[in-house]
């Protein structure tokens, strides 16, 4: 019996309703959230490791066999990126205990992170097609209530483009789900994945793999990303930061899914076309983080051209490039996190969001300026942090293939990346200080902790990635084999 | 305003009667025939909603003092934690289960423990319906 399977889904849903019931308990919301996070991370270490012995898990809910049924499969790729969910998440919890304020926490705050979390894991989770919408929605019902909340002019008018687009994107997502059923007959990802692997894929199901692209385009911000930089700097920081590091990757997980297990059969296409807009995502998101003087833009900006890089690995396609993608995901959601977290503490000690109105921001916090130092290596890839191995393979792949174009945009993006940064850092960091000692905020505990807790993680990430290369390898290898996938599901085997 | 309308008052205390075993008996039927959590929380909420339409709002909640998205709460509980039972029980997660007991007055009966389930989905959709109901009168 598998049902420990539906544990991060549904530990994080049970936890927000009861935390409905302690509304004015403010310290057993904190207690009960972070546990269940803290819990999820145990479960996927867990899980993780039987993955390696058994091979792929299911739980088919209620007793009902694959293809008729809903079930949740857990392969290494899905689970690392649960388990890097949960951390990530646990973090940013931590952020929000000292930086949120009583408002926010009195009105079901943590019930809406604990749902979101549900969302996003059940997203990673599930082994059936329409059930992915409805995770999708279950994630985004709770975004909307985290990017309102608060209730300021700004939040509401970024709030209602998010949700405009969203509920476009989604009702997209549903008609290429009816497209699909109609042509197929079956909604189940590994029964979908044999029929068209039988039928071959005709030109019509290459057309709705147009349709699917789409969607997950808007979602994770592959060139229709003008909606992001607004919606992901206007919420409070800790919800900017769960945002900015899990949402996208929710809908690249999704296209990465899609691309490997249904339609993979034209690459000559499909993956062509990801590629070019993988390309453009990287200009556009690159021209983005040089463009602006708010760090919150520069910062969000980042988070495109990091869609744009881990897709390259998609579009290349070779084991190896797919194995960078991972990697790169992993580091992008901790690296994010941490990025979004120390821009929304700058803006916090500085009062200004105008990198022009800050400087010398290190003498006054030292080891903050120095984190954003490790930041800023780890993003543009220099070893051994954690974006290096990621960036190596990806290149690797590219070469491989000789896709140069592709190879030559991806780093030249990461040293767009640097110089954004680092324009920052001079600007900021470096120079005469402008906070007097008396008038200094003092830097919280609650504020660098979780800092540091990722700075070691994306440090733990680039010198383990040894450690987890036989994870990584075999969720590169389900990928592309989707036989492995299939067999697991429908037979198994 | 005070409204003061003496023959909705008198239909409704014989109304409402009709109207909950109406919900009652749609809950009940849901399993096999058309009805269920879902339609029968709503025509519960309709009950509620005419109490407070017909009667003043200070007056129903002192009569009923639920706060209603603590009821939401705790149907999603109760819906949610019928999944967590599996793990009591050793089968897979939603597993239902149901059998045939002889009850007196009621005769042979079915019951499942996805009643349990739609109980939880009544609750909830009485809670939000009441919720929203509420909300938007205070606005005006």
């Amino acid at each position: 019996m598998n049902n420990i399977l539906v544990l991060p889904m549904a530990l994080p849903v049970l936890a927000g309703i009861i935390l409905i019931f302690f509304r004015k308990h403010i310290k057993i919301q904190r207690g009960i959230s972070l546990g269940v996070m803290l819990i999820n991370i145990g479960i996927s270490i867990y899980l993780l490791n039987r993955i390696q012995e058994e091979g792929i898990l299911r739980l088919d809910f209620g007793g009902w066999e694959p293809p008729f049924g809903i079930l949740f499969v857990a392969d290494s790729f899905s689970i690392i990126l649960v388990l890097t969910t949960s951390i990530v998440a646990a973090i940013c919890l931590l952020y929000a205990f000292s930086s949120i304020g009583k408002a926010h926490e009195n009105m079901f705050f943590y019930s809406f992170v604990s749902f979101l979390i549900a969302g996003v894991n059940g997203s990673f989770l599930t082994g059936d097609l329409f059930n992915l919408y409805v995770n999708f929605e279950v994630m985004l019902l709770a975004s909307y209530v985290l990017v309102a909340l608060g209730g300021k002019k700004v939040q509401l008018r970024e709030s209602i483009k998010y949700v405009v687009i969203n509920v476009l994107s989604s009702w997209f997502f549903l008609i290429a789900i009816a497209y699909l059923y109609g042509s197929i007959g079956t909604l189940n990802m590994a029964h979908i994945s044999e029929r068209i692997a039988e039928s071959g894929q005709t030109p019509l199901l290459t057309g709705i793999s147009m349709v699917f692209l789409t969607v997950f385009a808007l979602k994770s911000g592959l060139l229709l990303y003008y909606w992001l930089p607004g919606s992901y700097s206007t919420p409070p920081t800790a919800v900017a930061a769960l945002f900015g590091a899990l949402l996208t990757k929710v809908g690249i997980y999704a296209i990465i899914r899609v691309f490997t297990l249904f339609f993979y059969h034209e690459p000559e296409f499909t993956h062509t076309i990801i590629g070019i807009l993988a390309g453009i995502t990287l200009i556009g998101g690159s021209i983005g983080a040089v463009a602006f003087k708010d760090i919150r833009q520069i910062v969000s900006y980042n988070v495109v051209i990091g869609v744009g890089f881990i897709l390259v690995g998609l579009a290349v396609g070779t084991q190896a490039a797919l194995e960078g993608s991972i990697y790169y995901l992993m580091h992008d959601m901790i690296v994010k996190a941490l990025l979004f977290l120390l821009a929304g503490t700058m803006i916090k000690v500085a009062g200004s969001a105008n990198m022009d109105e800050m400087s010398g921001l290190i003498r006054n916090y030292p080891l903050f300026g120095w984190i954003f130092f490790i930041v800023m290596i780890s993003l543009s890839g220099i070893p051994p942090l954690s974006g290096f191995i990621g960036k190596v393979l990806i290149g690797q792949g590219a070469v491989e293939t000789g896709s140069y174009l592709l190879l030559a945009l991806a780093f030249i993006s990461s040293i767009v990346v640097l110089y954004s940064l680092l324009r920052i850092f001079l600007n900021c960091f470096w120079g005469e200080t402008m906070i007097s000692f008396e008038d200094e905020i003092p830097m919280k505990k609650g504020w660098i902790i979780p800092c540091v807790l990722l700075a070691i993680a994306t440090i733990a990430l680039g010198l383990g990635a040894e450690a987890l290369a036989p994870y990584v390898s075999d969720a590169a290898n389900t990928l592309i084999n989707p036989d492995v996938y299939i067999d697991a599901v429908l037979y198994d085997k | 305003m005070k409204i003061n309308n003496v023959i909705l008052k008198t239909v409704t205390k014989v109304v409402i009667y009709i109207i909950l075993t109406l919900a009652v008996y749609l809950f009940l039927a849901g399993h096999n025939s058309p009805g269920g959590g879902f339609i029968g929380g709503l025509v519960l909420s309709t009950a509620f909603v005419l109490l407070f339409i017909v009667y003043d709002i200070e007056t129903i909640q002192k009569a009923l003092p639920f706060d209603f998205k603590k009821v939401a709460a705790l149907g999603a509980f109760l819906a949610v934690g019928t999944g967590f039972g599996s793990f009591v029980f050793d089968v897979p997660f939603l597993t239902q289960a149901f059998g045939y007991f002889n009850l007196p007055f009621f005769g042979e009966v079915e019951l499942t423990t996805v009643t349990i389930f739609e109980l939880g989905v009544a609750l909830v959709v009485v809670g939000v319906v009441v919720t929203i109901i509420l909300s938007i009168s205070e606005d005006v």
